[in-house]
């Protein structure tokens, strides 16, 4: 079945291989270049830059680049220290309450399920710009700007999220599993809790990473609520980089960048595979 | 079936207990304020710290000054221009890779990996993106400037960031650069999930390479093209970290997009909460309205899906009666 009759010239078969290759390579290069040419920045001093901005090897100046951030708005560890509180809190909440709707959604059956399901795929897509002013205002009169919990609280509510759950626990989650733990005498929380999340672990990891990546790449809502700089996070800090203070400081300028990205590269590299095998799994589904 | 059911009800009250937290939180911080928005789009609340507003005379007065707006109309066209300037082509090189990443005849080594790095820009921040091209394009001295030199293919630096359509065509391509990957991976995993037959007889009736991709991959992923499409869309609407730290907007309200505007109106200068209560309003309209196209899409593939169940039930039945007479 490998071997058919019909093949194109070998010569030309070689050279569409080629350009094939020549294609992947060069969008490889595309994706990796200007991160490499800020990581290796972030080691080289303003002279040197001012010279030639594109290095392929690091120079010496990463501490002397540091020390620029001293005493200036510009804080990688607070950023750092908040959106991961964020992130991390929302993506509990995400998950866990997502798992729970979805779970709802598939083993019970209750006269609002289909209504319900329904204003699930209508809200789908809602983006939280639309209504922002008024999140704001709302936020503003009882006293919560500054502070994190409205953007760690609306996680409980993810639709898309929900929507994916649902779908993996219709094809993952047998209904007698559920049936013995009641005869054996199990409540209802017991049974989501011990017996039917260990089910649906694959699930969750798969949109905790997308849930936490999210949450920590969000920069419109935080940038609307948090105006106190101790409570800033990464995207905002980032943001403080186009400032004029760091206008002649080419290097700490990208230093701060690497800074920014280099626990999501971390989090990337160690966990592409399932990530990668997370976007494909996803779009089957939604 | 039916039995099963009646013996399930009196569990019902769960599926009610458990769907509390999310609907709560929906109601509390999502539909609240976007009612509260809408209301807002109708008065006179603007001044930083200001909360209370009474209903102007004249309710939809934002709405038509916004309408009216120049800057709101160039968001936008500004938004279309730079959504299809990056989609076309994102939908393009991942219908070219697709093609060859599943051609079976012609297999390319290394796909994880060219995987894993095209899809690598979508989970970096945007935020640091978008100041990233902004150095990278520096002007006189920066990288791009320095390859241009080293390439000879400018004399002189060019200034990319004063430039309208340059600036566009920048945030059209880092858009491009962070999805063409995802959409790639969207795509390769349609093709998968492709009844494997279809292919094994185009093979057996002796079909190239580009029959089998014109003829029986690409009208099997028209639908999760269509997803893409509306998602992309509604993606597109909500552009906001790019154009608001690559350029804020600029040269010359350029890559203004919609929700840059909103942000601006509400969240600087004189704090125009009504103003941009009432943009958001209108970009809600059309995000809704791009939505029931989804929607649409969605409810199509189930409806489809149940019928396939059931005739593959009945098949099985009939196949059962024919056994059981034999």
């Amino acid at each position: 079945m490998k071997k058919t009759l019909k093949h194109e010239p070998i010569a030309g078969r070689t050279i569409t291989r080629v350009i094939k290759y020549i294609v992947c390579i060069t969008l490889a290069i595309l994706s990796i270049m200007p991160f490499w040419i800020m990581l290796m920045n972030a080691t080289r001093n303003t002279y040197e830059i001012q010279q030639s901005s594109i290095s392929l090897v690091p120079s010496s100046y990463l501490l002397n680049n540091f020390k620029v951030f001293e005493g200036k708005s510009f804080n990688p560890l607070v950023g750092f220290k908040n959106s991961f509180i964020i992130a991390a809190g929302s993506t509990l909440l995400n998950v866990y309450f997502s798992s729970l709707t979805a779970y709802a959604l598939v083993v019970y059956h209750w006269k609002l399920r289909q209504p319900f399901f329904t204003f699930i795929m209508a809200v789908l897509m809602v983006p939280a710009q639309v209504s922002s002013i008024g999140f704001y205002q709302f936020m503003y009169r009882i006293g919560w700007t500054n502070s994190f919990l409205p953007l760690v609280l609306p996680a409980m509510a993810a639709p898309a999220v929900v929507f994916f759950m649902r779908q993996y626990l219709l094809g993952a989650l047998s209904i007698d599993i559920v049936n013995s733990a009641r005869i054996d005498g199990a409540n209802e929380f017991y049974t989501f809790n011990r017996i039917v999340l260990p089910i649906m672990k694959p699930a969750i990891a798969t949109q905790a990473i997308f849930s936490f990546v999210g949450s920590w790449n969000n920069l419109f809502m935080p940038l609307i609520l948090l105006t106190d700089k101790k409570n800033y996070t990464m995207p905002i800090m980032v943001s403080l980089l186009r400032g004029d203070i760091y206008r002649t400081e080419f290097g700490a300028v990208y230093l701060g960048l690497s800074l920014t990205v280099l626990p999501l590269f971390i989090v990337y590299f160690a966990l592409s595979k399932y990530i990668i095998a997370g976007v494909a799994l996803g779009s089957m589904k939604e | 079936m039916g039995r099963k059911k009646i013996k399930s009800v009196s569990y019902a009250k769960y599926g009610y207990i458990f769907s509390i937290p999310f609907v709560l939180a929906f109601l509390v911080f999502t539909a609240y304020p976007i009612f509260y928005t809408a209301i807002i789009g109708f008065t006179d609340l603007k001044g930083l710290g200001k909360t209370d507003f009474m209903i102007m005379d004249n309710p939809f007065q934002n709405f038509q000054q916004i309408l009216k707006t120049p800057s709101f109309q160039k968001s936008l066209i500004n938004t279309v221009i730079i959504w299809t300037c990056n989609f076309i082509p994102q939908l393009l090189l991942a219908l070219l890779l697709t093609a060859w990443f599943t051609n079976q005849r012609q297999k390319i080594k290394g796909q994880g990996a060219f995987k894993v790095l095209f899809y690598m820009p979508n989970i970096i921040t945007a935020a640091t993106i978008a100041i990233l091209f902004n150095v990278l394009f520096g002007y006189p001295m920066g990288p791009i400037n320095d390859l241009f030199k080293l390439l000879g293919l400018a004399d002189k630096p060019i200034n990319f960031l004063i430039n309208k359509w340059t600036a566009r065509g920048i945030v059209s391509f880092i858009q491009f650069w962070m999805w063409y990957g995802q959409t790639m991976i969207v795509l390769i995993a349609g093709v998968l999930g492709i009844n494997p037959t279809l292919f094994e007889a185009a093979e057996i009736d002796g079909a190239t390479s580009r029959q089998v991709f014109f003829y029986i991959t690409l009208p099997s992923l028209r639908t999760i093209m269509l997803f893409t499409l509306v998602t992309s869309l509604i993606g597109g609407m909500q552009m906001f970290d790019i154009p608001k730290l690559f350029l804020n907007g600029g040269p010359d309200n350029s890559t203004l997009t919609v929700s840059v505007f909103i942000f601006n109106q509400a969240f600087s200068g004189s704090y125009m909460y009504n103003r941009a209560s009432a943009a958001s309003m209108i970009m809600f309209l059309i995000i809704a309205v791009l939505s029931a196209i989804l929607f649409y899409i969605l409810r199509d593939k189930d409806a489809a899906k149940m019928k396939k169940e059931l005739k593959k039930i009945k098949k099985a039945q009939k196949a059962a009666a024919r056994g059981a007479g034999a």
